[in-house]
């Protein structure tokens, strides 16, 4: 498996793609999501947590300083499978600009990772909560 | 309880044939280990076929044609009224009212009884373990008519604590509501004994029996309760259908809560009067298939016994809490087996609930995860969400087996070992 970080989007649905199922798909989100860097219980305060989430979810993101800053995103949740889904949105979004966030068609991704079928209503709203917090961030730093 | 029968033990394996979702196994292959019954119970085909016979052979609006279908499903319908009324022990059928559920049942009451005779100051008791259904319409007629809430305290076991109860039942209280069993941590509570105090003190008790109806007999008489609700989906019956019981001079002095046709008696350009109970809170086509098939389940369940389906619950539950205490690391929440149903909620350290709930799925295992409606208590508990599993009449022991299984498998999963 590849180390998280230097994982692109693009590999990651391609790993996806190569499992026989669901089943096998949602342990490939434990594996990454065990994989996923801890957040510094420092962030995990109320103000960081993301709305929408049957789990705890704390979210965090800086724009780096210069010509074209990009926006690094830290998450974490209490709950291994979220955690799996962090990574995914951490690997569609965490190091580009806000411009790319914004431009990222992020349904689309879901539906080729097949999240869009597998994933109970509760579930996806929880992950469109995290979506939400990631683009306002882009928003205002665009 | 009116309708028990001789039959002392239920036969897992015959009742299970009466429930057409366990005939096919789940998509992934696995068999079906239905164990959110707190949630919503299954339904036997007795119940499915009498809806489907009442859409296929005699269906017309209620209470209003007078050609034979008319009166075909006026007697079905009012043969159901009839039916609830003995399963309850209520006095008369016109102490019962069709409504959609438990949570309509109890709004009805806040909003009929409650804005009527509740007033500023006075007090409405309720208490931590309750479903917020049987709890947020109690803090909006607080805040509307200017009551106060209290609370009779729970113990460390998550039981109400009646040794406290003088301090929060007071002259001023007007309505005790509490749930006759806890859906979260199966706490049997003594309602008779609590509708005795607060008759004393003046009160009227309001009970949410969405779980106990299904699960132990239900007398509201000797009780002595003034009101009691229940949902048909819990207790085998269909969905959209619910009971609210009240005592006749309860639902006579009470205004009705939702108006217009078939609520009244005589309607005028400005004013209107109103219609006899029980018509007098059902405006509107009420849920007839629906209540004519709850029926059904009452039959049902009346036949299997409610005594033998506690008996049953019991040994379920005795199975369940020695089984899991194997797995590591699993806390088990509430009070011991003896001030309890069959409803188990529980954390695993170092395991999320949404990601065991998720994991047991595919074994098969049905469980919820959550709060489960009760964010008070689990505020007092500690934690966010458990894992909930939830007996009913067509669970067996080895249903117990296979989720205590898929817990080892989940743990692993989950890496802990």
């Amino acid at each position: 498996m590849f180390p998280l970080q230097s994982m692109t989007i693009d590999e990651l649905i391609e790993q996806f793609e190569s499992l026989e199922d669901w089943e096998e798909q949602c342990d490939y989100l434990i594996d990454i999501g065990f994989d996923l860097p801890k957040l510094p219980d420092e962030h995990k305060i109320e103000p960081n947590k993301v709305h929408g989430c049957q789990s705890n979810v704390w979210l965090v993101a800086n724009t780096s300083d210069g010509d074209s800053p990009v926006v690094e995103i830290q998450a974490e949740s209490d709950a291994m499978i979220v955690n799996g889904l962090i990574a995914v949105l951490l690997a569609a979004y965490s190091g580009r600009t806000p411009q790319e966030i914004l431009d990222t068609d992020i349904k689309a991704i879901f539906a080729r990772l097949g999240l869009d079928r597998h994933l109970s209503p509760a579930r996806r709203n929880g992950l469109f909560g995290m979506v939400k917090k990631i683009r306002s961030i882009a928003e205002q730093a665009a | 309880m009116s309708s028990t029968t001789s039959q002392q033990t239920i036969d897992v394996a015959r009742v299970r044939q009466d429930f057409p979702i366990f005939s096919r196994p789940l998509p992934n292959g696995a068999d079906l280990v239905f164990l959110d019954n707190a949630s919503s119970a299954q339904k036997p085909q007795q119940v499915i076929q009498k809806e489907v016979d009442c859409y296929e052979r005699y269906y017309a609006n209620a209470h209003r044609g007078i050609y034979q279908f008319g009166v075909a499903i006026d007697e079905e319908l009012e043969g159901s009224r009839a039916k609830v009324q003995r399963f309850i022990s209520a006095a008369e059928p016109e102490e019962i009212i069709f409504t959609s559920g438990t949570t309509m049942s109890i709004n009805l009451v806040a909003y009929g009884w409650g804005r009527k005779f509740v007033k500023p100051d006075d007090e409405i008791l309720i208490n931590e373990m309750e479903h917020h259904a049987n709890l947020v319409p109690w803090q909006q007629l607080a805040k509307e008519t200017g009551a106060k809430l209290n609370f009779i305290p729970l113990t460390d076991d998550y039981r109400l604590d009646l040794s406290q109860l003088d301090d929060v039942l007071t002259k001023r209280t007007k309505i005790v509501a509490l749930t006759s069993m806890s859906n979260v941590v199966g706490t049997i509570n003594d309602v008779s004994h609590v509708a005795a105090r607060a008759k004393s003190a003046g009160a009227i008790t309001v009970v949410d029996a969405a779980q106990s109806a299904a699960r132990s007999a239900t007398n509201v008489q000797s009780t002595g309760v003034d009101f009691l609700a229940f949902s048909g989906h819990k207790i085998y019956g269909p969905t959209g259908v619910g009971v609210l019981y009240g005592r006749r001079e309860r639902l006579e002095e009470m205004d009705p809560f939702l108006t217009g046709g078939g609520m009244i008696d005589r309607v005028f350009r400005d004013h209107s009067t109103w219609a006899e109970l029980p018509a007098k809170f059902e405006a509107g086509t009420p849920q007839i298939a629906q209540a004519i098939a709850l029926g059904a389940a009452i039959d049902y369940v009346s036949s299997c016994g409610m005594n033998a389906i506690q008996t049953h619950e019991v040994q379920l539950l005795k199975h369940a809490t020695a089984s899991l205490a194997e797995v590591l690391g699993l806390k088990i929440y509430g009070p011991d087996q003896s001030h309890k149903g069959a409803i188990v909620s529980f954390t695993v350290d170092g395991a999320h609930p949404q990601d065991i709930a998720s994991l047991v799925d595919r074994k098969g295992v049905a469980v919820r995860q959550g709060h489960h409606c009760t964010m008070p208590l689990h505020d007092l508990m500690g934690v966010s969400s458990t894992v909930r599993a939830s007996f009913g009449m067509y669970n067996s022991e080895a249903d117990v087996d296979v989720l205590v299984d898929a817990l080892h498998y989940a743990r692993k999963r989950l890496r802990l070992t």
